[in-house]
């Protein structure tokens, strides 16, 4: 029988939540790794046994955790990244230059077809790919050395390379997303990049026509529609209809468009999901009101989905990479919280109940579909 | 014969219960111990110092003989009673954050 696997990253550990294609009965095994700061944790789409963890924390540093058996078990691999040559400086908050420095990975991006092949989006904004399962990681340096790279400034919450898109259809291409220097696409497999941030407007940027500089929270894209892509920017919700080339603001009727994840639903490519956040000072849901949004039309035109969702009293805020979907024949959606709890809904987001209330802060979540 | 211990997060991390027992050849030093720590667990290394520069983590602290060696040069000798293995050197996360 199908089922589904969600790993679950949070500030003091791992969990790892399983369900069959019911979604109803949950098993919840963990804390892995307790103690530690789980970024994120991603399952090979090749190999659904083979997984990846990005372990931290400010006293030790960083690990790199994988599994070869679903989860049961996890070994150290390596965690050496430096940066490609000397590695320069980008600026600071107060317009210095700054030198880069490794401080964390934020995100893992297993390749398609290969299980050992694995990319890592760190902080300070570069990108890293291993071929041997993680044991060595080498930069791929043409992002972080395109000529806008000494110009890139960290967001407040530091300067992360937070998401890794690999197109199906065109194995050369994939996108990256750093907070805060905007959207990059390649077409030669990572070795040289370009910014794709036409369109976007980010205020406190007074040049319309900034190439970088915009804080992108989070990229999305639906396999069977690879040229669409949904961003959510610090402000505005916005979509792509040309592989990065022009966005065009999909905000519509949110009551903020301020937030963090993204999300498409996995057999209709013009279903999305966001999480209205109040604003870049408050991170906490409007009035209290933990409301998933759901747009049918590929943006412009949302409603809100509160069925099983606290609706007063609620002051969490969902991350970036804390919003999944399965591809049961029903979608399910997830989302974990920095409430510690993470919600599911087996029927595409109109009911959601919680999986698990009392995690620490849930920093991702990613789920798997197993047949 | 020295004795290492380590905090709890790295303990988990390398799957040590207790104490860490090392035989170190030649001078002892705290770069010599932790050289000799770091190739039984490989798993630690970045963890405790840098890998490039090999220097103390900013969070992470040395101490022995109810001294702090967190600041005496790597290749100094350690106390004789840390190379005799009567008293352990202690790897300690610096009390920060939360």
């Amino acid at each position: 029988m199908s089922g589904v696997r969600a790993l679950v990253g949070t500030r003091k550990g791992a969990f790892v939540l399983s369900s069959d294609g019911n979604r109803r009965d949950w098993n919840i095994s963990g804390p892995y790794f307790s103690g530690w700061e789980i970024y994120h944790m991603k399952g090979s789409p090749a190999d659904p046994d083979r997984l990846y963890a990005s372990q931290s924390s400010g006293w030790s540093g960083q690990v790199i955790q994988r599994s070869d058996d679903g989860g049961a078990t996890w070994e150290p691999v390596g965690n050496q990244f430096s940066y490609d040559g000397t590695p320069g400086t980008h600026q600071w908050y107060d317009g210095t230059p700054h030198p880069w420095e490794f401080a964390r990975v934020w995100h893992l991006e297993p390749s398609l077809d290969d299980p050992d092949t694995v990319f890592a989006g760190v902080e300070d904004a570069g990108l890293f790919k291993s071929t041997d399962g993680g044991t060595s990681w080498h930069e791929l340096p043409g992002l972080r050395g395109h000529r806008s790279g000494s110009s890139w400034q960290p967001g407040a919450g530091g300067m992360c390379l937070h998401t890794i898109i690999l197109d199906p259809a065109e194995p050369n291409r994939m996108f990256a997303a750093i907070s805060a220097a905007g959207a990059f696409r390649s077409d030669d497999a990572g070795q040289t990049w370009r910014p794709v941030n036409r369109g976007l407007q980010s205020e406190g940027i007074p040049d319309p026509d900034a190439e970088v500089g915009h804080c992108v929270h989070r990229i999305a894209m639906h396999p069977l529609r690879p040229a669409v892509l949904y961003m959510q920017k610090h402000w505005d919700v916005m979509r792509s209809d040309d592989a990065g080339e022009s966005w065009h603001e999909i905000s519509g009727n949110l009551p903020t468009d301020f937030g963090f994840p993204i999300d498409v639903h996995a057999h209709e490519p013009e279903t999305i999901y966001v999480v209205p956040i109040t604003s870049d000072s408050e991170h906490f849901p409007p009035d209290g009101k933990l409301r998933v949004y759901r747009s049918r039309t590929g943006g412009d035109d949302w409603e809100p989905l509160t069925s099983g969702l606290p609706q007063q009293h609620c002051y969490v805020n969902v991350l970036r990479d804390a919003m999944a979907v399965d591809s049961l024949d029903t979608c399910g959606i997830y989302f974990g919280t920095t409430g510690g709890q993470v919600y599911a809904s087996a029927d595409a987001g109109d009911n959601w109940s919680p999986i698990v209330r009392d995690l620490p802060a849930v920093l991702s979540v990613e789920v798997q579909t197993l047949s | 014969m020295i004795r290492v211990v380590l905090p709890a997060h790295l303990r988990r991390l390398a799957r040590i219960d207790g104490e860490v027992v090392l035989d170190v050849s030649g001078k002892v030093t705290q770069c010599s111990v932790l050289d000799a720590l770091e190739a039984r667990y490989p798993m630690l290394r970045g963890t405790i110092r840098d890998h490039h520069t090999m220097r103390r983590r900013a969070f992470i602290r040395f101490f022995a003989c109810e001294e702090d060696l967190s600041h005496d040069q790597p290749d100094a000798p350690l106390p004789d009673a840390v190379a005799a293995g009567a008293e352990p050197y202690l790897i300690v996360g610096a009390m920060a954050g939360g």
